[in-house]
């Protein structure tokens, strides 16, 4: 097994989901209305447990730090977050359609890591696809609510924010040099096969909420090699708060 | 003007102003959105049992969020939600007509002593046995 190959993949997996967990949760208290507050504080919850058995699984299997570590003690430049996650919140429209495309993501790559070679990631898809399944039926239902269903205005902020966050959303799927050796030995399928089958996924839930696919098909990289946005620094910072006061800190 | 400062961040973010200037425009009466009875079932085959309400403009989206509000904890298989408007019900006022007078006894089950009838049968049963 290609370990760093294996560890790049994992890392930015993990990275992924603790920053998006950390942006779904600032909404926490602020939500529209106090039923999805409560639905979306609990996605992201959800999202920090994945982020933390995938770290759990790079320290039990690959020497890493353990997941607090991972988490809160690692520099800007050590992230392996793409710039979608990092993106401020925004408005309601934003999160909710980043949510969507994220998680259909998700959805997409934990599927096909259930067949994967490597037994403890297999093991994880399995855990928590019944999560995966309700986060994707969550964001569904609103983006379709407020599509097809909504008002003229609704239906133009979610088009709006869907192509404002689209190039970013290309960039889950940076491939990176090792991947070829993880397709070889069946860790997983690649990043373009599950980019194909994101595109099919993510289009036949805009065409139920009468949204256009964007056609942009240039991404926004850099994420992967530890170049980030302008936001992610003060995210870490405000993440981390605690952490750096006293790493011993229990949870 | 200056803005709110707060020990949460996002409240800071927001940007709100300290002394607003003028009153806040008062609410809209009734500007919620409709309620949703839920129905939660631990297991298949279970009863539906009520088990609260939710707020939510239409059928698919109180079922949504009802899975979060009352399926989060505890085993749940399904849910059903109904509005609330579609449940028929009697006045508080008519409590009454469930009242009953106690004498007629042969109408409640625990008036009917049979227990001693199959005591007395298993008895019969098992000497015939044995």
């Amino acid at each position: 097994m290609n370990q760093d190959a294996v560890k790049d993949l994992l890392v930015r997996m993990a990275d992924d989901v603790l920053i998006l967990a950390h942006r779904h949760s600032e909404w926490t208290g602020l939500g529209p209305v106090l039923e999805e507050d409560i639905a979306f504080s609990s996605v992201a919850q959800d999202k920090l447990g994945h982020a933390q058995a995938l770290y759990a699984i790079l320290h039990e299997h690959f020497g890493m730090p353990d997941p607090d570590v991972m988490a809160f003690g690692r520099a800007e430049a050590e992230m392996r977050s793409c710039h979608f996650v990092e993106l401020p919140n925004g408005e309601y429209d934003f999160s909710l359609v980043r949510h969507l495309l994220f998680d259909a993501s998700e959805y997409v790559r934990w599927n096909a890591l259930r067949e994967s070679s490597f037994e403890p990631l297999a093991k994880l898809a399995h855990k928590i696809h019944g999560e995966l399944k309700y986060h994707l039926y969550h964001a569904q239902t609103w983006i379709v609510q407020l599509g097809s269903q909504g008002s003229e205005e609704s239906k133009a902020r979610m088009q709006s924010a869907l192509n404002t966050a689209w190039p970013y959303a290309l960039g889950l799927f940076e491939t990176r040099p090792g991947d070829a050796d993880l397709v070889a030995s069946g860790f997983f399928p690649g990043e373009e096969a599950l980019r194909a089958d994101w595109e099919v996924l993510v289009q036949g839930i805009l065409t139920k909420s009468s949204l256009n696919m964007p056609q942009d098909h240039a991404a926004v990289l850099g994420g992967r090699d530890g170049y980030h946005s302008e936001f992610l620094a003060p995210l870490l910072v405000e993440m981390t708060e605690v952490y750096r006061i006293d790493p011993s800190a229990q949870w | 003007m200056a803005t709110i400062v707060s020990l949460d961040p996002r409240v800071t973010r927001m940007e709100i102003e300290q002394d607003p200037g003028s009153a806040p425009e008062p609410k809209a009466e009734l500007d919620q959105f409709p309620t949703f009875e839920v129905f939660h079932q631990e297991r298949t085959g279970a009863h539906h049992v009520h088990v609260g309400s939710v707020h939510a403009p239409n059928a698919d989206l109180a079922l949504l969020l009802a899975k979060e509000q009352y399926g989060r904890r505890g085993q749940t298989v399904n849910l059903w939600v109904v509005n609330t408007r579609d449940v028929v019900t009697m006045s508080a006022n008519d409590a009454d007509i469930f009242v009953t007078t106690p004498e007629k006894t042969y109408r409640d089950v625990g008036a009917y002593m049979v227990r001693n009838k199959v005591e007395a049968y298993k008895k019969q049963m098992g000497d015939q046995k044995s």
